[in-house]
């Protein structure tokens, strides 16, 4: 498992450990919807709905927007899959140079063990 | 230095970590079996850098590459990727052997300054390079020029998927 630091990462693994926020990033991944559309579709009250936008907002996976009275919820721009992703790519890129300089390293001792024994006689 | 016993049990490969310690810092990390100043040799004798800085699979291959490692020395490295050529480029800031070496990344205005230190503990040695963005917007799209590659992604997960099953 990657670590990753603190602070967003965190808010983010908090935000996606309740299955009522999973499914809301899955449905806003569809369409944006209204606090009260989401509401309804996850069967729960207006105030239960908002401290969960809430949560998903301060993590930075969801943004909202007032018009008039109706908030309206969408992804936001930065999701934890796409983050997630690219750090672990850059691991991936990153382990497999590693183990290159390994078997670089692993030469240069091998060099230094035979040099040695030359010296020895 | 000890010379190894013969037979030696090969050490496994160790584990590399990257981390996004801040907004602007994007921490690497791995441990090398070998004391610091061979890993040192590795980073900064252009014979050796050129083995190992560009993996195969990456699909591109290393034209040249020149390290004048020394405080204000420059170093430059020029890759063929299909048609196009890259140079990847910038001044070393700090050189103190076998332990800490500074470099910037002189490509393009959003390029961070690299660290990267050398901390050997009986005789192993673990690397720690850290990256200094100039800013988090730069970050977040040096990440994303990770994906401008995907090319060379896909090579590198068909590479681990390759070695997962051989394991």
């Amino acid at each position: 498992m990657v670590q990753y630091a603190h602070g967003r990462f965190d808010a983010s693994f908090a935000a996606l450990s309740d299955a009522t926020r999973r499914g809301v990033l899955e449905q806003l991944g569809r369409a944006d919807a209204s606090i009260t559309d989401l509401a309804g579709k996850f069967r729960m009250t207006l105030t239960g709905m908002k401290k969960h936008v809430g949560v998903l907002e301060q993590a930075g996976l969801v943004t909202t927007e007032k018009v008039g009275r109706v908030r309206t919820c969408r992804l936001g721009p930065r999701r934890l899959e796409e983050e997630a992703a690219w750090i672990e790519r850059y691991r991936q890129l990153w382990d497999t140079r590693f183990d290159e300089l390994d078997k670089v390293v692993e030469e240069l001792k091998r060099k230094e063990k035979v040099d040695e024994r030359r010296k020895r006689g | 230095m000890n010379a190894g016993r013969e037979g030696e049990v090969v050490p496994m490969t160790n584990r590399t970590t990257v981390e996004r310690t801040s907004e602007r810092e994007l921490v690497i990390t791995r441990t090398v079996n070998a004391p610091a100043r061979l890993v040192w040799e590795a980073w900064t004798r252009a014979e050796l850098f050129r083995q190992w800085w560009v993996p195969k699979w990456l699909g591109m291959t290393l034209l040249s590459c020149e390290l004048d490692v020394r405080v204000g020395g420059s170093y430059r490295l020029v890759f063929a990727h299909g048609d196009s050529e890259m140079a990847f480029f910038g001044t070393y800031r700090e050189v103190v052997p076998h332990s800490r070496l500074v470099w910037t990344n002189d490509e393009g205005d959003g390029c961070p300054v690299t660290t990267v230190t050398f901390t050997e503990e009986d005789g192993r040695t673990l690397l720690v390079m850290h990256d200094l963005y100039p800013s988090k917007e730069a970050l977040d799209e040096g990440g994303g020029a990770a994906d401008a590659m995907p090319q060379t992604f896909e090579q590198l997960d068909e590479l681990l998927v390759t070695l997962g099953a051989g394991r």
